[in-house]
């Protein structure tokens, strides 16, 4: 059942990711470019998310449990570090570089294009290395 | 009357925030792209392997009606130091666009605001540089 509703959560995803364009990289580009050619269609893709998760998130912080009943621990909300803002920065650096996050990179793999296959393969790499190397950091 | 690309980047919003919804509720979980990558390549699949479940249909519409037709940026080089970022940046800072960007922000998370405020600016900052400067 678990793999089933992950598998349809992944489905509602990478559908929401190719209607909203946040799989095109040069929609994502003209997003983030605010000195140019600005388009700001992207706000309604995190605005609408976000107006679908915000009360499901509030209720799920009184419920605490799944719909089986099974319990649910949320994030921690308040921890401000180092590692957070660093790393969130050298993401934004990486991301500003290709327009490209990781549900969009996984997504355009569909495409089977050398160029795809290149930026997901350093990714992987660099998620392992930063996983190895995180009791330094954290 | 709005423009239709705004119509389907809100569509497109509600169907991500859906999938948070389900991912929460049926499975107790974030939806958080970069952590749930991580795990899958560091061999945690987790119960029933739902990661793997998940990243499957993440990628499944893009391989079943064809990924939309794009334009990268920047030749082979460029996409492998951005991808390199990308994957270290994340794991660093515990979470993407997804995790931090839409679950966070959803949860009222000051972390996850302070992480979003901050890979947003030094991703516009990139671009500015990039294209302006």
């Amino acid at each position: 059942m678990k793999v089933l509703t992950a598998f349809v959560a992944g489905l509602l995803f990478g559908g929401g990711l190719l209607l909203s364009r946040m799989a095109d990289p040069q929609v994502v580009l003209g997003f983030l470019d605010v000195a140019g050619n600005w388009n700001p269609a992207l706000m309604f893709v995190m605005g609408g998310a976000i107006l679908v998760g915000a009360p499901a998130f509030l209720l799920m912080r009184r419920r605490a449990r799944t719909l089986a009943g099974e319990p649910v621990t949320l994030p921690d909300r308040t921890r401000i570090d180092g590692a957070l803002v660093l790393g969130a920065a050298i993401f934004g650096l990486g991301w500003g570089l290709s327009g490209i996050c990781p549900g969009p990179g996984l997504v355009l793999l569909g495409g089977l294009t050398v160029q795809a296959f290149t930026f997901v393969a350093a990714m992987l790499v660099g998620l392992l290395v930063a996983g190895r190397l995180r009791p330094a950091y954290k | 009357m709005l423009p239709t690309a705004w119509i389907d980047a809100l569509l497109g919003g509600l169907l991500i925030g859906a999938a948070a919804v389900v991912l929460l509720y049926c499975n107790g979980r974030i939806a958080g792209i970069s952590g749930i990558t991580a795990d899958v390549v560091s061999g945690d699949t987790g119960e029933g392997a739902w990661r793997l479940a998940f990243l499957a249909g993440l990628i499944a519409p893009a391989f079943v009606f064809g990924a939309p037709d794009v334009a990268f940026a920047g030749n082979l080089p460029w996409l492998a130091a951005s991808g390199l970022l990308v994957g270290i940046g994340t794991r660093v800072g515990s979470g993407c666009t997804s995790g931090h960007g839409v679950c966070g922000l959803s949860n009222l998370s000051l972390r996850s605001l302070v992480a979003t405020a901050t890979f947003m600016a030094v991703a516009i900052a990139t671009v500015y540089l990039v294209r302006h400067a």
